[in-house]
């Protein structure tokens, strides 16, 4: 079996892992990102609207842009990204990876690790939810602006946060019909400025309703949703049937910990986060010495804020293998957490700088010996 | 039903693509070189993928990110490959997948 060695290894070439890939490489350290996908870039290349932010975090600039800029800074910088591969396992005393690479297997032995594996979409079981035209948002939103084939013509939408809200709009301009978005909570999750171009289009919003089963024989017919007690329990004679092909969910994400728990990292439970979420310092790196943790596997939040994570791991891991002085890492250090606090305040960000405050204060309780696993859902 | 995006008001046209052959269940289907599977599939109005193993419902798409693998089917006869993120070449032959795979010998593919 074939065994290579790097420096920096890093799980995952999107938004997170290219952008720590880019710190640690131009610091001088050697860097390889592992990605399973045939191309990287992670999830930013379906993302084709305008982030939000300030000037620094690229404000106005469309998602797949982002991916393009940050895929030239990645080859510029000189980091090897190795595609086709699937890092199956860590072994944490050696930092080894196991890798399967276009099915030949594979060692890999890193001075620091980076998992920067992302997240994948959450499922909400209910009659008929199985049968083929039911699918993630996500998955609605690379089908149409990645692959450019339209999973079908008339969508319904369940959930109202913003990636409901955005790939609405999406499916929209990539030519479907959006009959209308389900909301469980007596209100619109997302962001005022894209639900008024969804209000603007005529979709309407079922606030307060749920969809209680879906028809079909072997793909999606039709969706009959109900409205819903305090208790999200749906109300008898409440329901309403819509002729769809479609029912996309975006009912939240979870974060890819895999790795994370085959390591051997400690865990808080964060409800807000998506889940479990690996414990890490205000140096990206969890209770495993050496492995470090960037982007949504820390916590779902957004890929403006993966890429600061990832920009903080990558410094941390070249200034822990020598490449930084410890007062240039801390300049650049700083001035990443000075962006990562203005993305994380708000009506929105604020709760999230609280979680992530929690899960770094568990993460110094544990280095004290006083860590118990928690749930932390205030 | 037109199901391929050719023209986006923020993507431009798809222009230049290279149509290839894929076969599903030996019908001949026209995709794209390098596309998902899957896209080539939902492209051709093909609903079910796969069928479960012990009570036969049909299955497609969820994640269409390699996670979830509700849209593995049998690809150039190897099973359990993951439809959405294995692209497509000219010739493959794609069958729906009844239950779970069998991996067959190299001389019966």
């Amino acid at each position: 079996m074939k065994t290579l060695e790097t420096e920096v290894a890093i799980v995952g070439a999107g938004s997170a892992g290219l952008s720590a890939a880019c710190q640690a490489r131009n610091a001088g350290a050697k860097v390889l990102v592992i990605d399973e996908n045939s191309r990287p870039g992670g999830q930013l290349f379906k993302q084709i609207h305008k982030f939000f932010g300030s000037h620094e975090h690229q404000a106005g600039t469309r998602g797949y842009v982002i991916g393009q800029k940050l895929l030239k800074k990645t080859q510029d910088c000189g980091a090897d990204v190795m595609l086709n591969s699937l890092v199956y396992g860590i072994q944490p005393e050696d930092l080894t990876m196991g890798i399967i690479q276009n099915g030949k297997n594979c060692q890999l032995h890193a001075k620091k690790i980076i998992i920067a594996a992302g997240a994948k979409e959450n499922y909400l079981p209910f009659p008929g939810s199985t049968l083929p035209g039911v699918m993630g948002a996500g998955a609605a939103q690379t089908m149409i602006n990645v692959n450019r084939v339209l999973p079908g013509k008339k969508i319904v939408m369940m959930g109202s946060g913003n990636v409901g809200l955005i790939v609405s709009y999406q499916l929209m301009q990539a030519g479907a019909d959006v009959l209308g978005i389900v909301e469980g909570a007596p209100k619109i999750g997302g962001y005022g400025v894209h639900a008024g171009k969804i209000r603007r289009a005529g979709v309407p919003f079922y606030l307060g309703h749920t969809i209680k089963q879906v028809y079909g024989k072997d793909c999606v017919e039709a969706v009959e949703i109900a409205k819903v007690d305090e208790k999200f329990n749906s109300i008898e004679g409440t329901e309403m049937m819509i002729e769809a092909d479609t029912v996309c969910m975006a009912v939240g994400l979870n974060p890819m910990t895999e790795l994370a728990w085959m390591a051997g990292c400690q865990f808080d439970f964060i409800p807000a986060f998506g889940g479990h979420v690996p414990l890490h310092d205000w140096n990206m790196e969890t209770t495993i010495p050496g492995v470090y943790v960037a982007g949504d596997i820390t916590g779902v939040e957004e890929a403006s804020t993966a890429m600061e994570e990832g920009n903080l791991a990558g410094v941390a891991a070249a200034e822990a293998l020598g490449y930084l002085s410890e007062q240039d890492a801390a300049e650049k250090k700083a001035a990443i957490v000075e962006r990562l606090n203005t993305l994380r305040c708000g009506p929105f960000g604020e709760g999230r700088r609280k979680f992530k405050e929690h899960q770094i204060a568990d993460m110094e309780a544990l280095k004290r010996g006083e860590f118990v696993g928690r749930c932390i859902e205030k | 039903m037109i199901l391929r995006v050719i023209e986006h008001p923020i993507l431009g046209t798809l222009t230049d693509l290279k149509k290839v052959t894929l076969y599903f269940n030996g019908k001949p289907i026209e995709s794209v070189e390098g596309e998902p599977i899957a896209a080539a599939l939902l492209n051709a109005g093909i609903k079910v993928f796969r069928t479960t193993a012990k009570r036969h419902e049909p299955r497609s798409v969820f994640c269409a990110i390699g996670r979830c693998t509700d849209c593995m089917m049998i690809v150039d006869g190897v099973p359990n490959t993951r439809t959405c993120v294995t692209p497509v070449h000219d010739g493959m032959r794609v069958e729906r997948q009844e239950g779970l795979g069998v991996v067959r010998k190299e001389a019966d593919k």
